[in-house]
């Protein structure tokens, strides 16, 4: 028997184009003792005290290597090519000095509603773009462009998220968003978004107090890779059960290093400090950019 | 859901390698997965059997090695186990954790020819 994979010579056969375990690899052992792969190599034959014959086939002879089966070391990353992508987004929008959000939530959280209540006070000074992301439909879209603000519909189509080479795309037709915001609005769900990087600067989750406070502890891996956390349609808390200081102590033992805002988008209540909070981080990555530029200045300067 | 993303990626890094390193068939995929790299493995390996028909990996075993997950308590500095993401520290209780190990989604090797 094969301490390997566990099948024994009885069961090797040449099946169809391959040998087939039911539970394991088709795979090559490096022992001599049997050859799992290969399609035209015959079934070495086996004796009676269990000896196995290689030579014993039409050709007379096992000739070593005649499989090509052979093994491929690579250790690469299954997201690789997304994370490829991302970090192209991501010197794009450095570039650009565009400061770009990466909005996830549950359906239903008040995303889009945030979106227009957040770009009815900053557009109007600073240049604001908005990709949609959807399985379907352009109303998204819609209610962002009664705003003034540009906004590109993503439709996933059967996908469940936005990934880095879409957001690349979408950010193409985005010019003249120099020193802007960028926010991208992913498709509501609260599990897949949070494995792919579009090239953002933070990811913002957005859960609302209509939803259970436990959400950061049922869904951790979103509330993990997110920077901020806003809870929304807090006007609505004297109706309902939710336990706020629950929810952010959950949230915090699944990232320590979370923020928080609590915030109304419909009433208001709380908008001021996420306006805030946009604007500082936006002012930190153009200080950023500025101090960079300035290096590189000082780097050219010294080369005259 | 985002398995089938995930198995359409290895598919992608097959395809490329197929090229790079001259193979025609894949016979067989081994995969390193942590706990916490979002990876549901029965869902995976649904996807990639539906992703992989009439691919060059058609018929290709999945063989997934599972990694354990650590990480370094910032309270009592020693590497601890984890298994999710909000377990705390099995010392001193602590949810001040750094990830050292387990968000590995990576493909280790693979049978060609």
């Amino acid at each position: 028997m094969c301490t390997v994979c566990g099948c024994a010579e009885g069961e090797v056969r040449i099946e169809g184009d391959h040998h087939h375990h039911d539970d394991a690899a088709v795979h090559n052992h490096a022992h001599q003792q049997h050859n799992h792969a290969e399609a035209e190599v015959q079934a070495p034959a086996v004796n009676a005290e269990g000896d196995i014959h290689f030579g014993q086939g039409p050709a007379r002879a096992h000739v070593p290597g005649l499989s090509q089966s052979r093994m491929v070391q690579i250790e690469q990353d299954i997201l690789g090519k997304n994370d490829r992508y991302a970090a192209i987004n991501r010197a794009r929008f450095e570039a650009g000095s565009i400061f770009t959000l990466n909005l996830v939530s549950s359906p239903g959280s008040g995303k889009t509603t945030l979106l227009t209540e957040t770009l009815h006070r900053i557009s109007q000074k600073r240049r604001c773009a908005v990709i949609e992301g959807d399985q379907q439909t352009a109303n998204d879209a819609d209610r962002i462009r009664e705003t003034g603000v540009r906004a590109i519909q993503v439709n996933t189509g059967k996908g469940c998220h936005l990934d880095a080479h879409m957001v690349g795309h979408a950010a193409e037709h985005l010019d003249e968003l120099e020193g802007g915001l960028l926010f991208i609005e992913n498709v509501g769900n609260l599990v897949c978004p949070a494995a792919f990087d579009l090239g953002e600067a933070h990811k913002v989750a957005i859960l609302s107090v209509t939803e259970g406070e436990d959400k950061p502890l049922k869904y951790p891996d979103m509330f993990f890779a997110a920077d901020l956390m806003i809870l929304n349609k807090v006007d609505l808390l004297p109706y309902l059960d939710f336990d706020t200081e629950q929810c952010i102590a959950y949230a915090r033992q699944v990232n320590p290093q979370i923020q928080v805002l609590q915030l109304s988008a419909r009433s208001g209540e709380g908008m001021e400090q996420w306006i805030d909070w946009l604007e500082a981080k936006r002012g930190r990555l153009l200080q950023c950019r500025i101090d960079q530029l300035n290096q590189q200045i000082q780097q050219l300067q010294a080369l005259l | 859901m985002h398995e089938m993303s995930i198995a359409e990626g290895i598919i992608q890094v097959l395809e490329d390698q197929a090229v790079v390193q001259s193979f025609s068939r894949v016979k067989a995929v081994w995969l390193e997965i942590g706990p916490l790299a979002m990876i549901e493995q029965e869902s995976l390996r649904f996807c990639f059997e539906a992703v992989t028909r009439n691919s060059i990996a058609e018929g290709a075993q999945l063989q997934i090695i599972e990694l354990p997950g650590e990480a370094f308590c910032m309270q009592c500095m020693r590497t601890v186990t984890i298994n999710k993401r909000y377990d705390a520290c099995s010392y001193c209780g602590s949810y001040q954790l750094q990830v050292t190990q387990g968000e590995e989604m990576r493909i280790k090797e693979l049978e060609v020819e």
